[in-house]
């Protein structure tokens, strides 16, 4: 069990060395969902209940993996129970809020690709963290994640409505945004120490 | 339906310039931005990712016969996950460093978009020759966007390439590049680079085509 | 999914849905193990090695060395158990103790920082270090591994104890570059404060942990035979 208190944990994953801005997980979703607001929120909702599961079930599976002395099943393991959480995240989703369901179209399963998913899971195991631990960390990673894409998607909206260079427009201008926006996150270093 | 006569070095080299998985299809970009801080950290991933996407090319159109329409997902994960675990401990065997400094993200080609993308579109219907080639082209395609990511990171971010000091020690390294930030600059600025010569490239051939009545 | 029209397939049978699964299944596990075993021996060398040289690096008067764990009522025993924080004692020419080598990790700035610091059971002091594993900035915080002025820091790092030896008398931290006054004060480096002040919580957290137990029962194991080689 790493020394990390629950705060610092949190603090790291949500601001300090968010997933999107810092460690540069989840950008497919990330780039292709923020054009709009209220996608990128549902988007983050989604993905932030998808983590707390995958992490809780990756603590799980890391604890069975160590009692038969398997790690090199982790990959393999931790991206089947990742795409089956999914499965059923989506099947939750088209019976409680089927508008929902249809404007996420095909970044929902595109959830089970989402790096930041078993990166949560990988870096989670690495760092060794204890159950508790790794439940904050699955909520801070989420917490970070969602409001990663709302700033983007917000600054994205305006820019749909500026005079952008056609060579700029797009992914390019997407990209400068998240630039600008990583290092201003990075001003959240040394909080929660 | 119209067979379409795509030479065999067309399937090699379409991944290289015309659909490279980084900068056109906008593929796999979580590890071209993560790792790219250094060179050889951006080649190594890239060869890796090349291993992963030629075996799994290989394995799903051999057996793409075998296996039915609604397993394919799975069996396709199954098969990624198995290579890319295969390569996480050859790259231990082969370099306790190397492995280090890449981390947790040789595991994540596992959720590379690139390599599941190109076994559902293209080696799960097509010969193995054929998917053989197609892997291995846009394996080196996102092999060199790595690298060129890379290279520019770490020559204006560290001062060197591959490890060896270029400048001397009054280079005032440009340190955002080898932050997150600067992974989203270079890219930013590579992807308009290539967007800027595709265009020349429609405007070429649109003059051609209006010269030619 | 389903395809309307002339290219709908008939439905798969169950029998080549379990075919498939199982086959795959088979032939991944049989890929994974494979490779697992091939390179077990290999990857375990390495890790050996490298370990090995970072100990003669940290503590050079070591001729021999045995990893040494925690007991449950906090004393110490020798272990084989593989740990991803081994701890060892080493010993000189005649098989005298000359000091501890631990291996701790805590989190930097950009993820976990794995370190290995030699203790003198004369000195009472941290006389060693080296950072065995680190993701820290390039060129900022990976400044702890290489910088001078701060590898000097552990020429000789107070880490004396209480008198009932059971913590550290002056907790080890980490303090503005040039800011140095007492011996168990690490001269931080300016532009890596975050890198450098976790490595005087890593450093201060393990020493709490193991200073007073390798102190207490190094008395125990003062003496080792040399391995006949």
């Amino acid at each position: 069990m790493s020394d990390a208190s629950h705060w610092s944990v949190f603090v790291n994953a949500a601001l300090v060395n968010n997933f999107v801005l810092a460690y540069f997980l989840g950008i497919c979703p990330f780039f292709g969902i923020s054009a709009q607001l209220e996608t990128a929120v549902r988007m983050g909702g989604a993905v932030s209940f998808v983590m707390l599961v995958a992490s809780v079930c990756a603590y799980s599976i890391n604890l069975l993996l160590d009692a038969v002395n398997a790690p090199y099943l982790r990959i393999i393991s931790y991206i089947l129970v990742i795409a089956s959480t999914v499965q059923l995240v989506e099947m939750l989703m088209r019976k409680l809020s089927p508008t929902t369901f249809r404007a996420m179209g095909i970044y929902l399963p595109l959830i089970t690709t989402n790096c930041a998913i078993l990166g949560l899971a990988l870096f989670q195991t690495n760092r060794e963290y204890g159950f508790t631990q790794a439940i904050v960390y699955a909520l801070g990673a989420g917490a970070g994640f969602a409001l990663a894409l709302v700033l983007m998607a917000g600054v994205r909206e305006k820019l749909d409505l500026a005079e952008v260079p056609e060579l700029v427009k797009g992914t390019a201008a997407a990209l400068i945004v998240a630039g600008i926006l990583s290092m201003g996150f990075m001003g959240f270093a040394g909080l929660g120490r | 339906m119209l067979g379409k006569e795509i030479s065999t070095t067309d399937e090699f080299v379409k991944g290289l310039w015309r659909d490279n998985p980084v900068f056109v299809q906008v593929l796999g970009m979580c590890p071209a931005l993560a790792v790219s801080n250094t060179a050889i950290n951006a080649l190594t991933m890239g060869l890796a990712t090349t291993f992963v996407l030629l075996m799994s090319g290989i394995c799903v159109s051999a057996l793409r016969n075998f296996i039915p329409r609604e397993a394919r997902i799975v069996s396709f994960i199954c098969i990624i996950a198995s290579f890319v675990t295969a390569v996480d401990y050859l790259i231990m065997a082969i370099s306790l460093e190397l492995h280090r400094s890449l981390g947790a993200f040789i595991a994540l080609i596992v959720v590379n978009c690139l390599i599941l993308g190109r076994a559902e579109a293209f080696a799960s219907k097509n010969t193995l020759g054929r998917s053989v080639l197609d892997a291995l082209g846009m394996g080196v395609g996102f092999t060199v966007a790595l690298l060129w990511i890379g290279v520019v990171r770490e020559i204006l971010g560290s001062g060197s390439l591959f490890g060896v000091n270029l400048f001397p020690d009054t280079f005032q390294t440009w340190t955002v590049m080898v932050l997150p930030s600067g992974g989203f600059f270079a890219m930013a600025m590579w992807l308009l680079l290539v967007n800027r010569l595709k265009q020349k490239e429609t405007e070429a051939e649109k003059q051609i085509q209006e010269a030619t009545p | 999914m389903n395809i309307p029209g002339p290219l709908q397939q008939p439905p798969t049978s169950a029998w080549s849905m379990y075919r498939a699964i199982v086959g795959i299944g088979a032939l991944c596990a049989l890929l994974i193990v494979t490779v697992y075993e091939t390179t077990a021996d290999r990857i375990r060398e390495n890790q050996e090695k490298f370990l090995a040289r970072a100990i003669s690096e940290v503590l050079p008067e070591a001729q021999s060395t045995i990893a040494v764990a925690l007991t449950d009522d906090g004393g110490l025993k020798e272990s084989v158990e593989a740990t991803t924080l081994p701890v060892f004692l080493g010993y000189g020419a005649e098989g005298k103790l000359v000091g501890a080598v631990v291996t701790a990790q805590g989190m930097g700035y950009q993820d976990n920082i794995r370190v290995l610091y030699a203790y003198s059971f004369e000195l009472d002091a941290i006389v060693g270090f080296k950072v065995l594993d680190s993701k820290e900035t390039p060129g900022l915080g990976d400044k702890i591994e290489k910088e001078p002025h701060f590898l000097a820091n552990f020429e000789r790092l107070d880490a004396t104890l209480t008198m009932d030896n059971d913590a550290l008398l002056n907790p080890i931290v980490t303090v503005k570059q040039g800011q140095k006054t007492e011996a168990w004060q690490l001269d931080g480096i300016t532009g890596a404060t975050i890198t450098s002040d976790a490595i005087g919580k890593i450093l201060n957290a393990s020493a709490n942990t193991w200073v007073p137990v390798l102190k207490q029962n190094s008395q125990a194991f003062s003496r080792r035979e040399p391995a006949e080689d």
